[in-house]
C-alpha cells in the first residue's frame, strides 16, 4: 500500500539494453534508475540538483537524475556508470580515475565519470584545454579529492582516446 | 626450481591481475633481476611501500560496483523517516501518532519513551536519546521515527504526527549560553548557565615566562562554524533476524563505537549486534558517532521483525551535523626580543550546539596540541564548551586544533611582523625539535617540522614575495602539527587500539581482516601494501575485509588520523608472524639459515644468494603441509609514557605526530574585497608515503576543505533555525575555486609507525587556513580575525587599517552642530 500515484509500464533503454519497468510516474530518473533497475552505481546528494552525484547520460548529455522524472526518459538511451564499460574493458576515464587517484571515497565518482564521458566522447580526439575540462565537471562537488587528480584524470584519458583515435 | 616455472607459476596464480591487464611491477615476471630483501623490522628495498599504484578498491569506485549503505536493498525491507523538531527549545507536551499509525501502508512508529536510554559518543556525556524525551534542543532534534513499506508513504505518515511543543527561550549565541537568566538546555544543579565543560591547566612557570618577556601580544580571533558536507547522505539498514541477532549496514567510520551503544541503548548483548561498515562516502569526523536514524532503525526492525532502511536527506545531514564547533580565542604570548616564546595563555570559548558529542574532548584538544608545534616552556589553557540549541558540534578533520591554529599561526605573523622578522624564518626559529617532550608532558618523536617550513618556502620562492610589497598581491605562511591516533580509546580500557588478522590461502592469495572503516582516506590499500611489503607478495594479492564486527578484530575507528600508525601496525605484526611461519619452513627448503630467508616479487628466496628460491605459493602450501592454517594474529596499542601525569591529560598524546607547512598566494581585489588563492603549496611530514599518490590525494582534500573553510563555508542560524542546510547556499569551493595545489611529501621515517608512516588525514588541513588568512593580510597590510575571510571583512579590515577614510566610511558629522534654518 502506497500514498504513490498508480504505476505506469515504461519501455526504456538503458545502457544499451532494452528495459520495460512499472513504476509510479511521480519518480524521478534517479530513483527508478536506483530502485526499480537496481543500478545502484548512480549516487543521491542532494536530490535538488545542486551535487551532481546523480549525473547520468541521456542521449549522451549529462543530465541531473534527480530533477528528471523518469516518464520523460521513454524511448532515449540512459547511460549509467554501469553501461560506461565496454564489456570487461573499462572507459579510459574509468581506468584514469584509478590510476590517478581520482576517486577517494568514490561517492561522487559515478557523477565526475559521467559528465567526463560526455566531455570526453564528444572532443572527438581533441585535446582538451584545462579549463575545458573544469566547466565541464564544474557542476559536480566533490568533498575528498580537492579536484586536482579528477583533472589529471580526465587529461589523461583524453591524451589516450586522442593517441587511439589518431589510431 | 628453473625461471621458466617460477614464471608460469606466479602468472598463473594471479588471474584476476591479468585479464583486468593492470600493469603489476615488470619484474614480477622477470625474476632475473635481483630482488630486494625487504627483511622484517628493516625498511628498506620496498617493492610495495613507497610505490604509487591504483587503490585496490579503486576499481570498484570507478565502476559503480561499490555497495555504500543506501545501496544496500533486503527483501520485506520497510522504510523510515524521522519527525524533526521545528522549534530550537521546547518541551515536549504530546507526541500523538495515532493518525500517521492509521495510513495504509505504515508499519511502526517510536517515540522517545519507546527508546528511552541515555547516551553519548564519550561515556562522559551521555546527554542523548534517540528520539526526544522531554524536550528538543535544535530545530531538526528527532522526535518521532515512522517506517513504511515505501519512502513516501513514511514521509507522508510524518504530516500525520500531532506533536505539541512548548516553547523555551531559545539560545544562540556563545554570550548567551553564558548568563545565568536563562533556561538550561540540559539540567545541571551545579550550575546556573549553559555551560559544558570548563577545562583550566597550567604547566611551567607562567608568572616568571611573563616577567621574563621583552614584549607581550594579545589577540582575539572566532573561527565560525562550518560541517562536513560528505557526499554521502547517511545511511542505515538494519535487519533483525528470526535467531534474534541484530545486522547494521550504517556508514560509519567508527563501527566499534556504533556497535557498543547499539547493545547499551537496545538493551541487547553485543554478541548479538553486528555492524558493517560499507564503503563511506565521505566522512571528515561527520560520521563518528552513533546517530538517531541508525540507532531508531534498529530498533524499529527488532520491534517490526522486518529490514528497516533509513537515508537522511541532505537537510537532515546539516542538521545531524557533529561538525567544526564555532570558538572564541584569546592568545596572550610574552615573546623575548627575538622571538623566543616565554609563556603563553590561551582561552577558547566554544560554541557547542546541543548537544555533547565529542565536545569534551574537542574542548581539550583547542588547548591541546600548542605546544606540540612550537616551543613554549610556560603555558595556561582555559577552555569552555557551552550549550546552544544549534546542530550539535563534535569533531571534524582537525578535531578542535583547527581553530587554535588559524588562531595562533595569525597571532605569530603579528609577533614576527612586530619584532621584524620573517614569518617563515620565525616559525623554524621556534619550532619543536625532534625526540623531545613538550611542557604539557607530550612526546614528541620524529619532527620534519623545520624541513617542512625550508620546503614549502623554497619551491614557492617565499621570501622574495614577501618582501615585494605589493598591495593586492599577498604570500603567507603557516604551519601545523597532528596527531597519528590518539593515545587513549574513547571508553577506558586495556585492550589494543587496532586488531588484525592476516590469512594465506592455498592458492597464493592473502586476506587482512581489520575492523576499519573505507572513508575514502586509502585504509584498505594502506592495509593492503603492509601486508604485501611484509609477504613480498603484490599488492593486488591481497584481498581487504575490514569493517566487520562479525568478521574482523576491532579497530576503534576512522578519527584521530589512526588507521596508518594503529590498524598498519596490527596488520604489519599480524602479516610479521604469518612471513615467520613460511620462513621457517622456506628455510629449511632453501637449505639455509631462516634470518637469510627473504620476501619479494612474490618469491621467497636465500638474500645472499637472491636465485636459490622458490615462490610464495610453494613456499605457503610447504608451511601449511607442516605447520597447518597459515595465519597471524597482530594488535597496536599505544606505548605507555607518552603522556603527562595530570587530570586531562588523556587529550593530546600520541605516538606520533606529523607536521605540515603550508604557503598560499592570493590576490585581493582592493575594490570587491574578493579573495582569489592563486597556489597553495604544503609540504607534509608523513613520516613515509605508504602510497604517495594517496598522500597528495589527502593533502589536496585537505587544501581543498581548508580554502573552503578559510574563504566560504560557515554554518549560520537566524530565528533559531539553520539558514542554509542545501548545498547551493552553504558554499563549499567547486572544480572552479579549486587553485594549483603543489604537494611536498617530507619522509621522517618514524621508528614506531609501520614502515615510518604517520598520517596525512588531518593534518595537512590546518596550515591551509591560517596561511591563506596570513597571505591576504600581507596583500592588504591589516588583518581579517574570523573566518570565513569574505569580501565584507576584507573591506571591513581595509577600511579600519585606513581609519575608516577608505571606504564603508559613516557619514562624517558635520564639523559644527548646525543651527536651525531661519524661516
Amino acid at each position: 500500500m502506497s500514498v504513490a500515484p498508480p504505476k505506469v509500464l515504461l519501455a526504456m533503454h538503458v545502457n544499451g539494453a532494452d528495459v520495460e519497468c512499472a513504476f509510479s510516474p511521480s519518480k524521478t530518473l534517479l530513483e527508478v534508475v536506483r530502485e526499480d533497475l537496481g543500478l545502484t552505481g548512480t549516487k543521491h546528494g542532494c536530490e535538488m540538483g545542486h551535487c551532481g552525484a546523480c549525473t547520468v547520460l541521456v542521449d549522451g548529455v549529462p543530465v541531473l537524475s534527480c530533477l528528471e522524472l523518469a516518464v520523460e526518459a521513454e524511448g532515449r538511451e540512459v547511460t549509467t556508470v554501469e553501461g560506461l564499460a565496454r564489456g570487461a574493458e573499462m572507459h579510459p576515464v574509468q581506468a584514469a580515475f584509478a590510476e590517478c587517484g581520482a576517486a577517494q571515497c568514490g561517492y561522487c565518482t559515478p557523477g565526475f565519470l559521467m559528465s567526463a564521458a560526455a566531455l570526453l566522447d564528444g572532443a572527438d580526439g581533441r585535446t582538451l584545454t584545462q579549463p575545458e575540462i573544469a566547466e565541464a565537471l564544474a557542476g559536480n562537488l566533490c568533498r575528498c579529492t580537492g579536484y586536482t587528480k579528477i583533472i589529471e584524470a580526465v587529461a589523461l584519458a583524453n591524451g589516450r582516446m586522442a593517441e587511439q583515435s589518431r589510431g | 626450481m628453473a625461471e621458466r616455472d617460477l614464471r608460469t607459476v606466479s602468472t598463473a596464480t594471479n588471474p584476476d591481475i591479468d585479464a583486468a591487464g593492470f600493469t603489476v611491477d615488470s619484474a614480477v615476471s622477470s625474476i632475473a633481476i635481483a630482488a630486494p630483501a625487504t627483511p622484517a623490522g628493516k625498511p628498506e628495498g620496498f617493492s610495495v611501500v613507497g610505490k604509487s599504484t591504483p587503490k585496490v578498491n579503486a576499481f570498484a569506485a570507478v565502476t559503480g560496483a561499490a555497495i555504500f549503505a543506501d545501496d544496500v536493498v533486503l527483501p520485506r525491507m520497510l522504510h523510515g523517516k524521522l519527525l524533526r523538531s521545528t522549534k530550537p527549545h521546547a518541551r515536549l507536551i504530546k507526541v500523538d501518532c495515532s493518525r500517521a499509525l492509521e495510513l495504509p501502508g505504515v508499519v511502526a512508529v517510536a517515540t522517545g519513551a519507546d527508546i528511552p536510554v541515555r547516551y553519548g559518543i564519550l561515556p562522559s556525556s551521555p546527554d542523548e536519546t534517540v528520539l526526544a524525551y522531554d524536550t528538543v534542543r535544535y530545530v531538526g532534534d528527532p522526535i518521532a521515527a515512522v517506517v513504511a513499506d515505501d519512502e513516501l508513504t513514511a514521509e507522508e505518515a510524518l504530516d500525520l504526527i500531532d506533536v505539541t511543543y512548548e516553547p523555551l527561550p531559545s539560545i544562540m549565541t556563545i554570550d548567551a549560553a553564558l548568563r545565568d537568566d536563562l533556561p538550561q538546555i540540559h539540567a545541571n544543579p551545579r550550575r546556573t548557565n549553559n555551560v559544558h565543560k570548563e577545562v583550566h591547566l597550567e604547566f611551567g612557570d607562567m608568572g616568571a615566562g611573563f616577567a621574563d618577556a621583552d614584549r607581550i601580544f594579545e589577540d582575539e580571533y572566532f573561527f565560525e562554524g562550518n560541517t562536513h558536507a560528505p557526499m554521502e547522505e547517511h545511511s542505515v539498514v538494519a535487519a533483525f533476524g528470526a535467531d534474534s541477532k541484530l545486522t547494521i549496514w550504517a556508514s560509519t567510520q567508527t563501527p566499534h563505537y556504533l556497535h557498543r551503544i547499539a547493545a547499551q541503548v537496545l538493551e541487547m548483548p553485543a554478541s548479538r549486534i553486528r555492524v558493517i561498515a560499507p564503503p563511506v562516502g565521505g566522512g571528515f569526523g561527520g560520521k563518528t558517532e552513533p546517530f538517531a536514524h541508525e540507532l531508531a532503525a534498529a530498533y524499529l526492525s527488532c520491534k517490526t521483525g522486518r529490514p528497516v532502511k533509513i537515508t537522511l536527506t541532505r537537510q537532515e545531514v546539516f542538521y545531524a551535523h557533529r561538525g567544526r564547533h564555532p570558538v572564541k580565542m584569546r592568545i596572550k604570548t610574552g615573546v623575548k626580543r627575538d622571538g623566543t616564546i616565554t609563556a603563553c595563555h590561551l582561552q577558547t570559548w566554544l560554541d557547542g550546539g546541543a548537544y555533547g558529542s565529542y565536545g569534551v574532548a574537542t574542548t581539550y584538544y583547542t588547548g591541546a596540541l600548542s605546544t606540540v608545534t612550537y616551543k613554549i616552556p610556560a603555558y595556561k589553557f582555559d577552555g569552555c564548551r557551552v550549550f546552544t540549541n544549534k546542530p550539535p558540534c563534535g569533531p571534524k578533520r582537525g578535531h578542535g586544533t583547527t581553530q587554535p591554529r588559524f588562531a595562533f599561526e595569525c597571532h605569530l605573523d603579528a609577533i614576527a611582523d612586530a619584532l621584524g622578522i620573517d614569518a617563515a624564518e620565525y616559525r623554524k626559529r621556534i619550532a619543536v625539535d625532534p625526540h623531545s617532550t613538550t611542557v604539557n608532558g607530550l612526546r614528541i618523536t620524529s619532527c620534519g617540522l623545520r624541513e617542512c617550513i625550508d620546503a614549502a618556502a623554497m619551491r614557492t620562492d617565499y621570501a622574495a614575495k614577501r618582501a615585494r610589497k605589493q598591495k593586492g598581491k599577498g604570500i603567507g605562511i603557516a604551519a601545523s602539527t597532528y596527531l597519528c591516533g590518539a593515545g587513549l580509546p574513547i571508553y577506558w580500557n586495556e585492550m589494543p587500539h587496532s586488531g588484525a588478522i592476516v590469512k594465506v590461502d592455498r592458492g597464493g592469495g592473502v586476506t587482512v581482516y581489520c575492523g576499519t572503516s573505507e572513508c575514502g582516506q586509502g585504509s584498505e590499500h594502506m592495509l593492503a601494501a603492509i601486508v604485501a611489503e611484509t609477504l613480498g607478495i603484490d599488492v593486488m594479492d591481497v584481498r581487504v575485509c575490514s569493517g566487520d564486527t562479525d568478521l574482523t578484530p576491532v579497530d576503534l575507528g576512522s578519527y584521530s588520523s589512526r588507521v596508518t600508525f594503529m590498524a598498519g601496525n596490527a596488520a604489519r605484526q599480524a602479516a610479521a608472524r604469518v612471513r615467520s611461519q613460511i620462513a621457517d619452513v622456506a628455510a629449511a627448503k632453501l637449505g639455509i639459515a631462516v634470518d637469510r630467508v627473504g620476501f619479494a616479487l612474490r618469491r621467497v628466496f636465500d638474500v645472499d644468494k637472491p636465485e636459490n628460491a622458490i615462490n610464495f605459493l610453494e613456499a605457503a602450501q610447504a608451511t601449511e603441509a607442516k605447520l597447518g592454517t597459515i595465519a597471524g594474529v597482530g594488535s597496536y596499542a599505544p606505548p605507555p609514557g607518552i603522556a603527562g601525569d595530570f587530570k586531562g591529560s588523556g587529550v593530546g598524546p600520541s605516538p606520533a605526530y606529523s607536521y605540515s607547512a603550508c604557503v598560499a598566494e592570493v590576490d585581493v581585489d582592493l575594490e570587491t574585497g574578493a579573495v582569489t588563492v592563486e597556489k597553495i603549496t604544503l609540504a607534509h611530514d608523513v613520516g613515509r608515503a605508504i602510497n604517495p599518490d594517496s598522500v597528495e590525494g589527502q593533502i589536496e582534500g585537505g587544501v581543498y576543505m581548508g580554502l573552503g573553510e578559510a574563504l566560504m563555508e560557515e554554518q549560520i542560524f537566524r530565528a533559531g533555525e539553520h539558514k542554509i542546510p542545501n548545498l547551493l547556499d552553504y558554499k563549499t569551493p567547486t572544480i572552479l575555486d579549486m587553485p594549483p595545489v603543489e604537494s611536498i611529501i617530507i619522509e621522517t621515517d618514524d621508528a614506531e609507525g609501520p614502515f615510518g608512516a604517520k598520517e596525512a588525514g588531518q593534518g595537512p588541513l590546518n596550515p591551509v587556513i591560517p596561511a591563506i588568512a596570513n597571505a591576504v593580510a600581507d596583500a592588504i597590510g591589516a588583518r581579517v580575525y574570523s573566518t570565513p575571510v569574505t569580501p565584507e571583512k576584507v573591506l571591513k579590515a581595509l577600511d579600519a587599517a585606513s581609519g575608516g577614510v577608505l571606504r564603508l566610511r559613516k557619514p562624517a558629522p558635520p564639523a559644527t552642530p548646525r543651527e536651525p534654518v531661519a524661516p
